[in-house]
């Protein structure tokens, strides 16, 4: 094989599930998951870690797949869009958080990765948290707003 | 493009090593990928990616010393209790850098080698005293350099790190810090290139003031330090710019002009230490 065309043997755990492919060396997780293992909802918006359409989870915390190279998540844990559950979407929508729907994967993956780490809030704000999803439609406050409903409104309001 | 894969570190020395200075340590990619997939052919080497090897994964305590392995990330001192308590500059430098999708693939020894002169992370560490820890083989046998953080870079992107030579850790020394303070300005809080920052520590009555974003490297302002040290009195931000003229050399680019970076930076400065160093009022 010449040396601009490796590919690498690639295992992981996707959604809970055992998954095996192979991929060029170059490729990012944001492409293996969309093209190659038929997972389109993470999105692609900027490319380069700044918008956080692509965010999925890599061993339990939310990054951004562009800047993934798929090979390294060889052996980790990847969790998408995918798998979060239909009923998390509710509060998002009862609230304004989602417009064109480009963002709202990505927002909704860290939402939820907030709501089901609320320690973390005792440190950080939801803005703080959420600044890695860019979104050009609703403002933010209607994302804010959703996941404090999520967090279970007053009480758990940080 | 070819990775290689070690499990060690000896085993990633002896892959820079062989390639006579080709190859090139991978770590968080947060840098690396926004460039890769868009310009490939430029970045069509030999890459060692460092991820499997878990020696340089932890965070380390010593009696004298905070560790950080090439494969610590900025999240990993975010939530780090004792690191809050013990190093509230890193943690403050760390959670400017992106947000928590980069900070939790971005590495501190990641944002010492691509060598920014915008980079976050090295100013708080320099501001701390840091050492580099430079791994490589030799007849055989791993040996190790520790440099400075604050001699470590000699010019843009110009490091004392030898191609064959990995980044292994870096040593922060444990002190009681008198003070300690960060500071960046940026287009907005978050996912913002710094236009000009600042992290200040004092420690065993010795300051340290680091700036970024405003000369070819990190800088250290030695004169500014001398100031503080001196108790001159300072009543005014301008009255910080002729120390501040010896010590750093602002680029007008696309992100902020000179002008704004030097005139910015004493701002942040006199407002960071107005009532807190001797003199500054």
């Amino acid at each position: 094989m010449s040396r601009d065309e490796q590919h690498i043997d690639v295992h992981l755990t996707l959604n809970g599930r055992e998954v095996s492919t192979r991929v060029p060396a170059q490729e990012r997780l944001l492409d293996t998951l969309r093209y190659r293992l038929g997972l389109p909802g993470s999105k692609e918006g900027c490319a380069e870690g700044e918008c956080g359409a692509c965010t999925v989870y890599l061993d339990g915390l939310p990054v951004c797949s562009c800047l993934v190279p798929t090979f390294q998540a060889s052996g980790r844990d990847v969790k998408t869009i995918e798998a979060i559950e239909p009923a998390s979407l509710r509060p998002m929508l009862d609230s304004g958080a989602t417009q064109c729907g480009a963002c709202t994967p990505g927002v909704v993956m860290t939402a939820c990765w907030v709501r089901d780490h609320r320690e973390i809030l005792r440190a950080h704000s939801v803005r703080e948290l959420m600044a890695g999803n860019l979104c050009r439609c609703t403002g933010y406050d209607g994302i804010v707003d959703g996941i404090e409903k999520m967090l279970g409104g007053p009480g758990s309001k940080p | 493009m070819r990775v290689l894969s070690p499990k060690t570190v000896a085993e990633a020395c002896a892959m820079l090593a062989d390639s006579g200075g080709a190859a090139v340590p991978m770590a968080g990619c947060t840098d690396l990928l926004v460039h890769w997939p868009s310009n490939l052919a430029a970045h069509d080497r030999t890459y060692v990616d460092l991820t499997r090897v878990t020696d340089l994964r932890p965070v380390r305590w010593t009696d004298s010393h905070l560790e950080l392995g090439a494969l610590t990330t900025y999240w990993d001192i975010v939530t780090d209790a004792r690191a809050n308590r013990e190093f509230p500059v890193l943690v403050a430098a760390a959670r400017t850098v992106g947000a928590i999708q980069i900070q939790a693939r971005g590495t501190w020894a990641g944002n010492i080698v691509n060598a920014s002169p915008a980079a976050d992370g090295v100013p708080a560490l320099m501001a701390c005293d840091a050492t580099v820890v430079l791994a490589s083989l030799a007849r055989g046998g791993l040996t190790r350099e520790e440099v400075r953080l604050d001699e470590f870079y000699q010019g843009y992107k110009q490091m004392r790190r030898r191609p064959d030579q990995l980044v292994e850790k870096i040593r922060v020394p444990r002190r009681s810090w008198a003070f300690s303070a960060f500071e960046k300005v940026g287009a907005r809080r978050a996912q913002a290139i710094t236009k000009v920052g600042a992290a200040v520590t004092r420690s065993d009555a010795a300051w340290r003031v680091v700036a970024n974003s405003v000369a070819p490297t990190v800088r250290r302002c030695r004169a500014v330090e001398r100031a503080i040290e001196s108790g001159a009195a300072i009543t005014r931000p301008e009255e910080f710019e002729p120390a501040l003229r010896q010590d750093i050399s602002p680029i007008d680019d696309i992100r902020s002009t000179a002008h704004y970076r030097g005139r910015v930076l004493a701002r942040v400065l006199y407002f960071m230490l107005r009532g807190v160093a001797p003199g500054v009022t």
